[in-house]
């Protein structure tokens, strides 16, 4: 099994960390003003499209480390 | 502190042996309906009965109506409720093989207890960062956590002992963190879980003489999914599942779609001459856990087990870090 899957792991985690600072310093104080009883709607709809679009990066960034750390190991 | 100490020992004693002892007449009366299957990984012609879910979601039960009746908290009827409902959707999936679909969405409906007792906290909890208010999301994501924990566990369920296993490691890190936040009493909840996974891992351990189905695996990441939501520790409960988590992660990007594993033509794993697992060339085969595990060469069954423990535990590991980082704000 060598350190592939262990490496896949940790930089899973390293990456839940990280997106988890985004998500806060970024995401969390974000707000919309202006429309009434819709601010609150707005932000929310707003919020969950950017917490999608981090969680399709995750992914994509997740894909592209497993086919390089596997095809390494394969190799080796 | 002592009135948690004997309501957590107590529980504990009765998840445990109620798994124990209700799995062996158990496995006879499903032997006498002749509910086997045959375990792909022995040489020899070998039948193992399932499912064992009804063990499982008894030791459950018991166990968290005693913590009931101590505490009293909406948060145990949620768990247990959520718990049941997936054992009822495993066990029709046991009799009656559904589409790939049917479990994922059924599994929804698994989530609605922890939202109509409101046994929820729309803040999510970041290591070093803090907290995040997102309430129209975390609906979402109590929606989407349940189908992901129990299919995720159910996923992993292709050894001898390995979901259970699996789970028994990632519920008692779940419980450690739970400890380390000082959130006692959900870690006491928690508990249970471990308790019931390790008395069935006696029973489900390599040789077995059961599986738990999906009735069994729905039910302990069910109940998983559960207690992250209600205890508010869903990134730690995210980082000690996830070498399942990659396992479906792998699954999924590779078949590009939700289906049912008898559904695939092309296998992951073959068997050597000496009937050890062997990853295959097959380009139409999923990518899995196992068959990574397997790129280095041929292992047998008890060794792709225990490395898929060695990574649980590694995860759990940085589990407990999560929950010490938790403490920690930049």
């Amino acid at each position: 099994m060598k350190i592939g899957l262990f490496g896949f792991l940790f930089v899973m985690w390293a990456l839940i960390i990280a997106g988890g600072g985004i998500l806060v310093t970024i995401l969390g104080p974000f707000s919309i003003s202006g429309y009434g009883d819709l601010d609150l709607l707005l932000t929310s709809i707003l919020k969950a499209i950017i917490a999608i679009i981090l969680v399709v990066i995750w992914v994509l960034v997740l894909s592209k480390l497993k086919n390089w750390i596997f095809k390494k190991e394969i190799k080796s | 502190m002592t009135e948690l100490i004997i309501p957590a020992i107590i529980s504990c004693i009765i998840a445990f042996f109620t798994v124990y002892f209700i799995t062996p007449p158990l496995i006879k009366f499903l032997q006498k309906r002749n509910l086997a299957v045959k375990d792909m990984n022995k040489k020899d012609h070998v039948m193992v009965v399932r499912p064992g879910g009804p063990s499982i979601i008894a030791g459950i039960i018991a166990s968290e109506i005693v913590l009931y009746y101590f505490f009293q908290l909406n948060e145990i009827l949620a768990i247990m409720i959520t718990s049941f409902i997936a054992f009822v959707i495993g066990y029709v999936d046991d009799r009656k093989v559904m589409s790939g679909w049917f479990k994922p969405v059924a599994l929804v409906i698994a989530a609605t207890p922890i939202i109509l007792l409101g046994t929820y906290d729309s803040n999510l909890s970041f290591p070093l960062f803090g907290t995040v208010q997102i309430p129209a999301l975390y609906l979402g994501l109590i929606i989407f956590m349940i189908p992901i924990t129990g299919n995720t566990i159910n996923s992993i369920d292709v050894l001898n002992g390995v979901a259970s296993g699996f789970m028994m490691i990632a519920s008692f890190s779940l419980s450690i963190a739970l400890f380390i936040l000082q959130n006692y009493e959900m870690a006491i909840i928690s508990l249970p879980l471990g308790f019931v996974s390790l008395a069935f891992y006696k029973y489900h351990k390599i040789p077995s003489k059961i599986f738990p189905g999906d009735s069994g695996a729905l039910t302990l990441g069910a109940m998983y999914g559960a207690i992250a939501i209600v205890g508010h520790v869903e990134i730690i409960a995210a980082v000690a599942l996830l070498p399942a988590i990659i396992n479906s992660f792998l699954f999924l990007s590779s078949m590009k779609r939700i289906v049912e594993h008898r559904q695939i033509k092309g296998k992951p794993v073959e068997h050597t001459e000496d009937f050890r697992l062997k990853a295959t060339s097959d380009k139409t085969a999923p990518i899995t856990l196992v068959r990574l595990i397997l790129a280095v060469g041929p292992l047998s069954e008890k060794q792709v087990g225990y490395a898929i423990f060695k990574l649980a535990i590694f995860s759990g590991i940085l589990a407990i870090i999560t929950a010490f980082m938790m403490r920690i704000q930049i």
